[in-house]
């Protein structure tokens, strides 16, 4: 598309001309590189609580970040005004950064290679109020209608369409148009005076309104968060102590997003502070063992079909059969360590730097059947669903708490536990992986990664495995 | 600078297009970063940026927008934007806004902005943070890199206007230095952090201190090991003890009480903690991050004591929870710019004991000393508190050897009965503050 038929040719008449003249004010003081990124975001967000649509709102943000590269050196500023001479404010602010003449060349832009992982021809946030609002009224009665004890019932439905162009001084431009949907439930549950239990469920992805009719309906997270809830009621204190940990499919993934992809990332790795720095080529996962990061899924949450600096997302493989092969670049730290991007960089909007991020983090399927991972178990937990986590790249150490748990004993799964936290080392945990099932399944679409006070959107999947040695942190003996 | 005009006039443009009350934010902000790494500068970043946002009632139903776009053509889509949401939204009979008797201004200078911190060029800046790494870097030669050091500095306006006569607007400023060494022993490595940050220039401690400081916390974390799984008093050095009255925050903000939502809803009263506990919320201390002239619905910052001496005294609540709950605000509703308000704190702190922090690590004979937590392991609606944690294990009064690895775990409710000791230490760092803690029992998960 050429960029006067795109979004920001169109609403504002921004030409090449245009963009070539802001990166020569960014590189009027030297540097090696610049780049622009146009967003423009329009939100929406309907909120049911205790049966009412109590919040509904709807927003837009518009701006520009320009950043210039020297070296090691980022200089960045941001103007929420797309105004010539605000934008040429924020370029010469940028480039306070360098000194000297500058080494880039004119080299004209290329448009980035086209191709659509979320076709959605009517993104979300352009359908009407009133046929959203129903989503969040039917999760709200099938929730109340699925059990008595449920007393209290949260549903949210958020979308966005982010709207970008990417223009850069090695002559990248790209334009992409981004939809995101989620559609989440929360409930809480009582049996009699009981101890309420809390039960959370969604999804969504780069999707139109089409997906929460045909692929996962408001009551389906509805149904799953009652079930959630409910389980607990019955739930007794975790185990505390190292165990087998058997992880179910899907969600649990987030195990890989901390554990290893965090310690992946390049930026880290440059600066020789992640557990996995100077690793490549060694054993850090059991053989069974292969965990990729891949932003092309289509409609996935992650997926996105030109990163935050033009660059094309694809698969990247981080551990083929227990052997770490790579890590993920964006371009600052590719150029820096002689490499190329992995269409890795990504940012929070136009008013952050860009830094090397996961997509969709998974593990390949394995042989083992699910059923047979659980029988081969004496004692252990098994997690069917986590809440967050969070890794301390430097040691390695993390933590990820099971938001739904069971112990198995004699090789079946028996009672359900409340507040598991499990802890491990990064480089160590999954080299005691002996099996691993041959169920993959992605998330639902609602991961939500922040680093460094900047959130993004990804996905994560894994299948069935069985982890021999963890340190489970409850409250039991 | 933001126009306080434009405010009363987008109240009374929402007004004149059906709205039946309306609350308008206009907000804008100044960001600047120096982030030096290796003794060399690698990031400068230096934007600004504003935002205003309406909700407006249509009786009793809400709407909200925001807009970036502060031209007329800008306010007035958000206008009828927040209008076309209320008409989709439901009929909430608790839906309003602050009684007028409620709104209103804390007079006299709160000391929330500071010209000092202008005055530093970014030059100086620069060379804060270079000095910062350098005072971490230079400590202790196990420190052989660096996550960097930063010197950040930030100013913004806020200004409120509401159809019930209110607008009021106050400046803030900030600034901080921070630095995150990374030390090495054999194949294993470990990084920790140490910051300051102030209203004011002339606040900050010194980049000696904060590097100094850093680069300690960071070099006896090395050589941690892990422990057997056992029951121990554990200590939460001042740092760590601030996340636990963050967990006391949201089990007492009326959201979670009136959803019955906490282990504290509907315990007004009674006895919750220890009789070392003393819990207070205070917007109104000069200078400090938590305080302000009103909160973001109009209504004057105040001092509630929340925790008196064990005994559970007030929920913290705005305009809305105090009216589901029979109650009237305490001051404290909290947004960004636009939605309905949630509920926030001003200065929320427990109070100090008696015992410096030293004494009460000698009263120890076996335990566990926190500085790191990591995880999101608190269950406000069951109490159920399990969280990654790394410090120092106490043998007979003393640090014995560094931990990790690890996770504590109790159950909320049993903690804050087991506080058996505050420390003398209560420093403000940010608007959630606490001393050091001692806890009689927790399980230490390990090996």
């Amino acid at each position: 598309m050429p960029l006067s038929a795109s979004f920001f040719g169109q609403k504002f008449a921004i030409t090449e001309q245009d963009l070539e003249s802001y990166l020569s004010e960014a590189l009027a003081a030297g540097g090696d590189y610049a780049d622009l990124y146009f967003e423009y975001l329009a939100t929406s967000q309907l909120t049911i609580d205790e049966s009412i649509v109590k919040s509904a709102v709807q927003g837009v943000s518009l701006g520009v970040g320009v950043r210039v590269i020297s070296g090691e050196r980022t200089g960045y500023a941001y103007s929420g005004d797309l105004s010539p001479e605000k934008i040429r404010k924020a370029a010469r602010v940028a480039a306070c950064i360098a000194n000297g003449p500058s080494k880039v060349e004119k080299t004209g832009f290329e448009e980035t290679r086209r191709r659509d992982l979320y076709p959605v021809v009517t993104a979300p946030s352009e359908t009407s109020l009133a046929e959203r609002v129903e989503l969040v009224k039917r999760a709200d009665h099938a929730a109340r209608a699925a059990d008595r004890r449920v007393f209290q019932v949260q549903a949210s439905y958020l979308d966005s369409l982010r709207q970008v162009l990417v223009a850069t001084s090695d002559g990248v431009l790209s334009t992409d148009r981004q939809p995101l949907a989620r559609l989440g439930v929360s409930v809480l549950a009582r049996q009699g005076d009981g101890v309420p239990q809390r039960g959370y469920s969604g999804g969504g992805g780069r999707v139109g309104l089409d997906f929460f009719e045909t692929e996962k309906t408001p009551e389906h997270f509805a149904l799953e968060a009652v079930r959630q809830a409910i389980v607990l009621l019955d739930a007794a204190p975790a185990p505390a102590g190292e165990m087998t940990v058997v992880l179910g499919p899907g969600w649990p993934g987030v195990l890989l997003h901390e554990a290893v992809g965090h310690g992946l990332e390049a930026d880290f790795n440059r600066k020789k502070v992640s557990a996995f720095s100077g690793l490549i080529g060694q054993q850090v996962a059991s053989p069974l063992c292969t965990v990729i990061d891949d932003g092309t899924i289509r409609n996935r949450r992650g997926s996105l079909n030109v990163d935050d600096e033009g660059a094309t997302t694809q698969e990247n493989v981080l551990i083929e059969k227990g052997i770490l092969r790579g890590y993920l670049y964006d371009k600052l730290s590719s150029r820096l360590l002689g490499s190329r991007t992995t269409g890795s960089g990504r940012r929070e909007s136009y008013q952050h730097i860009p830094m090397p991020r996961m997509t969709n983090t998974f593990m390949l399927a394995g042989d083992s059947d699910p059923a047979d991972i659980i029988r081969s178990t004496s004692r252990g937990l098994y997690c069917a669903n986590f809440g967050g986590g969070q890794v301390d790249i430097t040691s390695g150490n993390f933590v990820f708490n099971a938001s739904e748990s069971y112990l198995i004993e004699d090789g079946r799964i028996t009672r359900p536990v409340r507040g598991a936290m499990l802890t491990g080392n990064g480089p160590e945990a999954l080299k005691h992986v002996s099996m691993v099932g041959h169920d993959l399944k992605l998330d639902e679409g609602m991961g939500i990664c922040g680093k460094e006070g900047q959130s993004v959107p990804v996905g994560v999947g894994i299948p069935t495995i069985k982890i021999d040695r963890m340190t489970v942190g409850g409250t039991a003996g | 600078m933001l126009d306080p005009e434009l405010a009363r006039q987008t109240v009374r443009l929402a007004i004149e297009r059906g709205a039946t009350d309306a609350e308008c934010t206009l907000a804008d902000g100044h960001e600047f970063s120096a982030e030096v790494r290796m003794r060399e500068l690698e990031k400068l970043k230096d934007a600004g940026s504003h935002r205003a946002g309406l909700r407006v009632l249509l009786g009793k139903r809400v709407g909200s927008a925001h807009t970036s776009d502060l031209s007329s053509a800008g306010v007035q889509q958000m206008v009828e934007s927040a209008l076309a949401v209320a008409a989709i939204s439901t009929e909430d009979p608790y839906a309003d806004l602050p009684d007028p008797s409620e709104l209103g201004s804390l007079a006299g200078d709160l000391q929330l902005y500071s010209e000092d911190i202008q005055n530093i060029d970014t030059p100086a800046r620069i060379q804060a943070a270079i000095e910062t790494e350098e005072a971490a870097l230079s400590w202790d030669p196990r420190i052989t890199n660096s996550e960097g050091a930063s010197f950040s500095a930030y100013s913004g306006e806020r200004v409120f206007a509401n159809s019930r006569g209110f607008l009021g607007s106050y400046r803030t400023s900030s600034c901080s230095l921070s630095a995150t060494p990374v030390a090495r022993q054999g194949d294993a490595m470990e990084r920790d952090f140490w910051y300051s940050s102030a209203r004011s220039h002339s606040k900050l401690e010194s980049p000696a201190a904060v590097g100094r400081r850093a680069a300690e916390r960071t070099v006896r974390r090395l050589g941690a090991r892990k422990l057997p799984t056992q029951k121990v008093p554990v200590i939460f050095d001042s740092v760590t003890a601030r996340s636990l009255i963050g967990n006391i925050f949201e089990a007492v903000e009326g959201d979670a009480i009136y959803r019955k939502a906490s282990i504290l809803a509907g315990k007004l009263g009674e006895r919750i903690a220890s009789e070392n506990v003393t819990v207070i919320d205070d917007g109104c201390i000069p200078g400090l991050f938590g305080t302000s002239p009103f909160d973001d619905e109009g209504v004057p910052s105040r001092r509630t004591v929340v925790i008196d001496r064990g005994v559970l005294k007030s929920y913290l609540l705005n305009s809305y929870t105090a009216s589901k709950l029979g109650m009237r605000t305490t001051g404290n509703a909290a947004r960004g710019v636009t939605g309905n308000a949630g509920v926030g704190h001003g200065n929320f702190f427990l109070q100090k004991g008696e015992r410096a922090p030293e004494d009460l690590i000698r009263g120890v004979s076996r335990g566990l000393y926190v500085t790191e937590l990591i995880g999101h392991g608190v269950n406000i609606v069951t109490g159920d508190y399990s969280r990654g944690a790394a410090g120092l294990w106490i043998e007979n009064g003393e640090f014995a050897y560094p931990v990790s690895e690890i996770t504590i775990a109790a159950n909320l409710r049993e903690m804050l009965m087991d506080v058996e000791a505050a420390g003398s230490d209560l420093e403000f760092r940010g608007s959630v503050a606490s001393p050091t803690l001692l806890i009689r029992e927790m399980t230490v998960s390990g090996q």
